[in-house]
């Protein structure tokens, strides 16, 4: 039985991991995981798995709990020995973030980041489109939501707020 | 002399501290906003400060568990973490935030200074943000690999900083007459305090290799360029800079702040969450 634990199999099991923050997105669509190791006994019984992951933020809290998740995750299906390191270089970029995530982000009514814009300039705002109502009639509040990955904006044309997703 | 050892660890420390220390300053903000969007971007940005420790933390307590026991005792003149130190046990990043008292601490003296008013609050840091944008941008190129990975992730949040930090600059030096006034007055007030930034410390010049320098003249080329849209003037741009922090030497200020950070770590001892 723990012959046809794969790559694969243990990929299908974390994609159940979800951001705590932001529950329709799971760690592979925030584009966290850089790799899963299975390593074997010399009986070739698969006795560790290891999975390197980037935080986003430096302070993100959500990846202590996440950390936790994948781990409580493996261990139920009887994973032995649960490894998870933390790999700071290349930092974690939200251009690592899949087309799909961000189908998922306007879906549950955030405003998903844009790919790579340089966004220096002060006073600058990007074009922020309200996923609410598809207006690009939108006014930045703040460029800190709540959390440390979103942005505070405002639709002119249907009034609502919403978070952005922001650039990093 | 001190071993090169303990000086990259007193590298790491410096800015380790400036991060902590100023991360908790902005911290003391939490509730206390002029309005609920400042409020939650000063603890947003505290939050990123933090993190940024955490890591440089785990590397400090890594280097020191690899020193010998008279090394260790060289570095450190805290009692808490002596304790450790005499009964052989490996310490860890908290260990290093909540147990060294102010003498201790490599921050500089900027960081530590009170939150006052809005407009300090801006300045101080305004000083600080425009240091880290030029210093980061440096260090993401060191050899050292967790200051390095620390820089990837800082660089692009001390953008956001800087930004934050520069538009309020503006938005109050070019405001009202009395946003003016407060503004140009904390600005005086604080400016003695940026040249610390950009003096190297002995263990700094020992690791000049990996740990960059900022140059003064750039430093002051990005301040000269805010202050102008800010119609704000610097009326001795050499005047006589505050020093010490990063060889231990705080202000009063420190100790209150340590009082406050480390009282459950003290009260408590080994206690977990």
């Amino acid at each position: 039985m723990m012959a046809t634990i794969n790559k694969n199999q243990i990929e299908s099991w974390l994609s159940a991991v979800t951001d705590p923050e932001v529950p329709v997105l799971n760690i592979f669509d925030l584009g966290i995981v850089r790799d899963i190791q299975l390593q074997h006994n010399t009986s070739q019984e698969l006795e560790k798995v290891v999975i390197v992951i980037t935080p986003t933020y430096s302070g993100c809290p959500a990846m202590d709990v996440i950390s936790t998740q994948i781990r409580m995750i493996l261990l139920s299906h009887k994973i032995p020995e649960v490894e998870i390191q933390q790999q700071l270089s290349p930092a974690w970029t939200t251009d690592w973030m899949p087309e799909a995530a961000h189908d998922k982000l306007k879906k549950y009514g955030i405003a998903p980041p844009q790919y790579r814009n340089k966004n220096d300039q002060l006073f600058a705002e990007e074009k922020i489109e309200c996923p609410k109502c598809g207006s690009l009639e939108t006014e930045l509040v703040s460029q800190f939501g709540a959390t440390s990955c979103k942005a505070l904006y405002k639709c002119l044309t249907c009034k609502e707020p919403f978070e952005h997703f922001k650039c990093h | 002399m001190n071993s090169k050892a303990t000086d990259l660890l007193f590298c790491t420390l410096e800015i380790a501290d400036n991060a902590l220390i100023m991360g908790h300053r902005l911290s003391e903000w939490c509730g206390h906003g002029p309005i609920l969007e400042q409020d939650i971007a000063l603890t947003n940005i505290a939050l990123d400060h933090l993190g940024q420790a955490r890591p440089l933390y785990q590397k400090a307590a890594e280097l020191v568990n690899q020193m010998s026991k008279e090394e260790k005792e060289a570095a450190f003149k805290s009692p808490m973490l002596s304790r450790l130190f005499e009964k052989s046990k490996h310490i860890t990043e908290d260990d290093l935030a909540f147990l060294r008292d102010s003498w201790d601490f490599r921050n500089v003296l900027l960081v530590e200074q009170d939150n006052g008013d809005w407009a300090q609050t801006v300045v101080r840091s305004f000083l600080f943000d425009t240091y880290n944008k030029l210093f980061f941008a440096q260090l993401i190129h060191t050899s050292e690999p967790t200051w390095r990975g620390v820089a990837e992730k800082a660089l692009k949040e001390v953008t956001y900083h800087s930004r934050w930090s520069s538009e309020w600059m503006i938005r109050l030096g070019d405001g009202t007459e009395e946003s003016h006034e407060r503004i140009q007055n904390a600005f005086q007030n604080l400016w003695p305090y940026s040249g610390e930034l950009l003096m190297a410390s002995p263990s700094q010049k020992i690791h000049s290799d990996i740990y960059p320098s900022v140059d003064a003249k750039a430093y002051r080329q990005e301040i000269n360029r805010i202050l102008e849209t800010a119609t704000l003037t610097l009326s001795e741009e050499d005047s006589w800079m505050q020093a010490g922090g990063k060889i231990g030497n705080h202000s009063e200020h420190l100790g209150y702040i340590l009082a406050e950070m480390q009282y459950m770590q003290r009260a408590y001892p080994e206690m977990e969450w």
